[in-house]
C-alpha cells in the first residue's frame, strides 16, 4: 500500500505562466515561504529544495519533463531523519487549460503505509498551492513568511 | 474555484462524513466509501459527485478502478481567507493579557 495525497487548484492564468511560476527562482522563493527550488529543469537532472537559512531541504532528480503541461520529480527529505530514512517519494505536476483557467494537479505519493513524508508534506502544499494562486491572480501572497 | 461550491458541498453532514473518511483514508474506491455507510451506493455517488465538482474531491484512475482523495487546498483558502487574518490579533490580546496578568504580584 502507498501513501498518497493529491492537491488541485485552478488558477485563472495560462499554463506558461504557471510552469515559470514552478520552476523559476524569483518566483518560487515568493511563495514557498522563502524556500527555492534549483534545477535546470531536464530529464535526469538534479533539483533540490534551498532553505532561506542555506540549508538543503530536500533533493531529487527529474524523472520526466514536458513544459508546460507535466513533470515527474524524485523527492527526498534531507534534513529529518525519519523523513530522510523512507526514501524517494514521486511527484507528479500536471498543468492543464481550461478556457481561461489552468488545472494545477500535484500527487505525491511514497511506496509505504502512512508515511511520515507524505503526513509532512500534506501540511505544506495546500498553503504553497494557496500563495501560488494568490501570487498569480493578484501579484501577492497571503502568507509570506512560514508561521 | 466557486467559494459558493465549497460552501453548498460541505453544508451537508453525509458530504463532511465522506471527506473525513477519505481524510482517514484517503484514495478509495466508491465500494470502499459506501462499507459501513446508512446510505445507498447512489447517494453516496451523487454525494461525491457534488464534493468533485466543489474541487473538494479529486479523482484519479488506477486502471480501471476510480480512486477518491481529498483535495484540501480550497478548504485551505476559506481558513486563510475567514481564519488567518483573525489570529494576528488573537494573539495579540493572549499576549498583552499574559503582559497584564504577569505584572501583577502572586498571592
Amino acid at each position: 500500500m502507498a501513501s498518497s495525497f493529491i492537491y488541485v487548484t485552478f488558477i485563472r492564468t495560462t499554463p506558461d505562466k504557471l510552469w515559470t511560476a514552478l520552476t523559476e527562482r524569483e518566483f518560487t522563493e515568493k511563495y514557498w515561504f522563502g524556500a527555492h527550488l534549483v534545477s535546470d529543469w531536464k530529464t535526469g537532472s538534479s533539483w533540490k529544495i534551498m532553505l532561506k537559512d542555506g540549508r538543503v531541504a530536500d533533493t531529487g532528480e527529474i524523472v520526466e519533463i514536458d513544459p508546460p503541461r507535466r513533470m515527474v520529480i524524485k523527492w527526498q527529505n534531507e534534513f529529518m531523519p525519519e523523513l530522510k530514512a523512507e526514501g524517494y517519494s514521486r511527484c507528479v505536476m500536471e498543468i492543464e487549460e481550461m478556457g481561461e483557467a489552468c488545472k494545477l494537479t500535484i500527487s505525491h505519493s511514497i511506496e509505504k503505509d502512512n508515511a511520515k513524508m507524505i503526513e509532512a508534506v500534506s501540511g505544506g502544499w495546500p498553503r504553497i498551492l494557496s500563495n501560488l494562486k494568490s501570487l498569480l491572480e493578484t501579484g501577492a501572497v497571503a502568507l509570506p513568511d512560514s508561521p | 474555484m466557486d467559494d459558493d461550491a465549497v460552501f453548498k458541498a460541505l453544508a451537508d453532514g453525509s458530504r463532511r462524513l465522506l471527506l473525513d473518511r477519505l481524510f482517514r483514508n484517503n484514495g478509495q474506491r466508491l465500494s470502499d466509501l459506501c462499507a459501513g455507510l446508512d446510505m445507498s451506493r447512489q447517494a453516496v455517488a451523487k454525494h461525491l459527485g457534488i464534493l468533485e465538482e466543489a474541487n473538494l474531491v479529486a479523482v484519479q484512475w488506477a486502471g480501471r478502478e476510480k480512486l477518491h482523495f481529498i483535495n484540501p487546498v480550497p478548504i485551505n483558502q476559506i481558513s486563510e481567507r475567514w481564519i488567518g487574518k483573525f489570529e494576528l490579533p488573537r494573539m495579540r490580546v493572549l499576549s498583552d493579557l499574559k503582559a497584564s496578568l504577569e505584572k501583577k504580584p502572586r498571592k
